[in-house]
């Protein structure tokens, strides 16, 4: 007999992350659990040094828990996979390849080879879905943040994981591109439809684009709640501007003041 | 600041509600590159600027050797030098020894950095080696080579393998640490970049980390040959008939001071033409790095 959570995306069973030992050990968090099922776009909130980092890490296989299990699909995460891709705060794209390589790069690997057609097929998709047709051929250093992280974020898409690990990937936006790249964001999760992880210091950015939010609090780490967002999956810009958003958004900033 | 956001949503919005539209406005790409023009009047500046420093240079000497403050018996003119240079160049065959030692150099530096490219990507790759070698390195580091000639003599002789050996010994070291750091130094971002969409371990090292090597390999191309330069008169020191270190040696037990300038002379233009030419194939060859101006 299986649980529904045995095959949920993403589950994190009671883990725990401490660095050091003895009276020197710095316990980051201790016995937190969280599931994230099929088509959920989660957002986890909190302070800077709480800990959002290291979780996502532990769900993409870089670092691992000292203590409980993280399954993706019901199995151990070993390591990083294709299944899971992330987006990193950094500009994580290839200097060296132009924009349109970049994206190819996940369809060139020995793993996942595909004939010319359907390679450019992914590609040409993912250029217009992002809004970078008419930069493919440009360096990464020709582009501005905003359109170095669209690149990141196709990459990750074509590579087609089931799951989406992103670690505040507009922090070092200007607050005008962060609001467009959350745009190009919503209308790319809505289409895919995949599980995803979100970390973000932004309520605003959590209230609108997750499903559901995790306040993380700060030392000891804890998830302090866990709100359903009330909209569905359709949203647009000046949703942000209804009471019921406002109202949410106080009440988590509130949260986190704590 | 939160009502500052909220603005320039609603000012996105009422614009377009297309995010790939906005793009024109909000995000223009800067300029692929600057225009041509502006690349040749750059050129033609650092240029002149070069020129600049080698007019201040020679106007310096030669003020110097007219105030009489140095024995102008010992010290030749500036153009006294450049047609001794004509004059050897026709005369006594300089040519020939321009192209040995250009020879001994270049032949130093790439057998040397054939073997310092693996040797430093595998003391990188793996820390362990890392670790066991470095001392080591860095101790063969601090040699001279020009301390090795006895030893080289005794060893090899003082045939060209015993000269080539010594520029080896220089560029091994010199380049093998810069390649040693510059793999170290690889930012993981990149590699886990490669690792989560499915790179495996080869895929990495030949996707990530070579193309990451590649401006490293050009710095690592101008040190050496700058070591190289500066060992050859070491290596030309064993019994060369040829060279420019054989040039600057023969002229200083003959007395003949204006040969030992030409010597030196060469030595800084042909170093100066060879990093130049590194510096342009960098530039055309490493065309996406990001250059800070100053």
């Amino acid at each position: 007999m299986m649980r529904e959570a045995d095959s949920a995306p993403i589950e994190f069973r009671s883990v725990s992350k401490y660095y050091g030992s003895g009276p020197l050990r710095h316990v980051v968090f201790d016995d937190l659990s969280l599931t994230i099922g099929e088509n959920e776009f989660v957002a986890i909130v909190g302070g800077s040094g709480c800990g959002k980092t290291t979780l996502l890490n532990m769900a993409a296989g870089f670092t691992r828990p000292n203590s409980g299990t993280v399954l993706v699909h019901g199995e151990e995460v070993e390591g990083a996979g294709r299944d899971r891709g992330v987006v990193f705060q950094q500009y994580a794209v290839f200097p060296w390849l132009s924009v349109r390589q970049n994206i190819e790069f996940p369809l060139n690997l020995k793993c996942c080879k595909l004939d010319r057609a359907a390679k450019d097929r992914i590609v040409e998709h993912y250029l217009a879905t992002t809004g970078l047709k008419r930069f493919e051929n440009a360096l990464p250093k020709a582009l501005s943040g905003g359109m170095k992280q669209r690149v990141a974020i196709a990459r990750a898409y074509a590579a087609n994981p089931q799951i989406l690990l992103m670690d505040e990937p507009f922090a070092a936006l200007d607050a005008q591109s962060r609001g467009i790249m959350q745009e190009v964001l919503q209308k790319i999760t809505a289409e895919e439809r995949k599980a995803a992880v979100f970390i973000t210091h932004s309520v605003e950015e959590a209230i609108y684009l997750a499903d559901r939010i995790v306040v993380m609090a700060q030392r000891p780490a804890i998830f302090s709640e866990v709100i359903t967002v009330p909209f569905g999956k359709n949203r647009t810009a000046d949703m942000r501007l209804a009471n019921e958003f406002i109202d949410l958004r106080r009440h988590i900033e509130g949260q986190l003041k704590h | 600041m939160g009502e500052a956001k909220a603005v320039s949503h609603q000012d996105g919005f009422a614009r377009s509600p297309c995010p790939e539209s906005e793009t024109e406005s909000e995000e223009v790409a800067r300029p692929a590159e600057s225009s041509a023009r502006s690349v040749l009047f750059g050129a033609a500046r650092n240029i002149s600027f070069g020129i600049l420093g080698f007019a201040i240079l020679f106007a310096s000497w030669y003020l110097m050797w007219a105030s009489g403050l140095v024995n102008r018996d010992l010290v030749p003119r500036p153009d006294e030098i450049f047609f001794r240079l004509v004059h050897d160049f026709a005369a006594s065959g300089l040519a020939w020894d321009v192209l040995a030692s250009v020879q001994r150099v270049l032949t130093g530096m790439v057998i040397g950095m054939a073997l310092a490219i693996p040797a430093g990507i595998a003391l990188a790759w793996y820390p362990v080696l890392g670790r066991i070698f470095q001392p080591v390195i860095n101790s063969f580091r601090a040699i001279p080579p020009i301390a090795l000639s006895p030893l080289v003599i005794v060893y090899l002789g003082i045939g060209e393998v015993a000269r080539a050996s010594i520029l080896v010994y220089a560029a091994f070291f010199t380049s093998l640490i810069v390649i040693y750091e510059a793999v170290s130094a690889i930012e993981e971002i990149y590699i886990r970049a490669a690792r989560v969409v499915g790179a495996t371990e080869t895929e990495i090292f030949r996707k990530i980390v070579i193309p990451l090597l590649v401006p490293n390999l050009f710095v690592a191309l101008r040190l050496t040959l700058g070591v190289c330069w500066g060992t050859l008169v070491a290596a030309e020191l064993l019994a060369a008939d040829r060279g420019l270190g054989a040039v600057i040696q023969n002229a200083g037990n003959y007395f003949v001071i204006p040969d030992i300038y030409v010597g030196l002379v060469c030595i800084g233009a042909i170093a100066l033409a060879m990093d130049a030419i590194i510096r342009k194939a960098m530039a055309v060859v490493v065309n996406w790095q990001e250059r800070v101006e100053r």
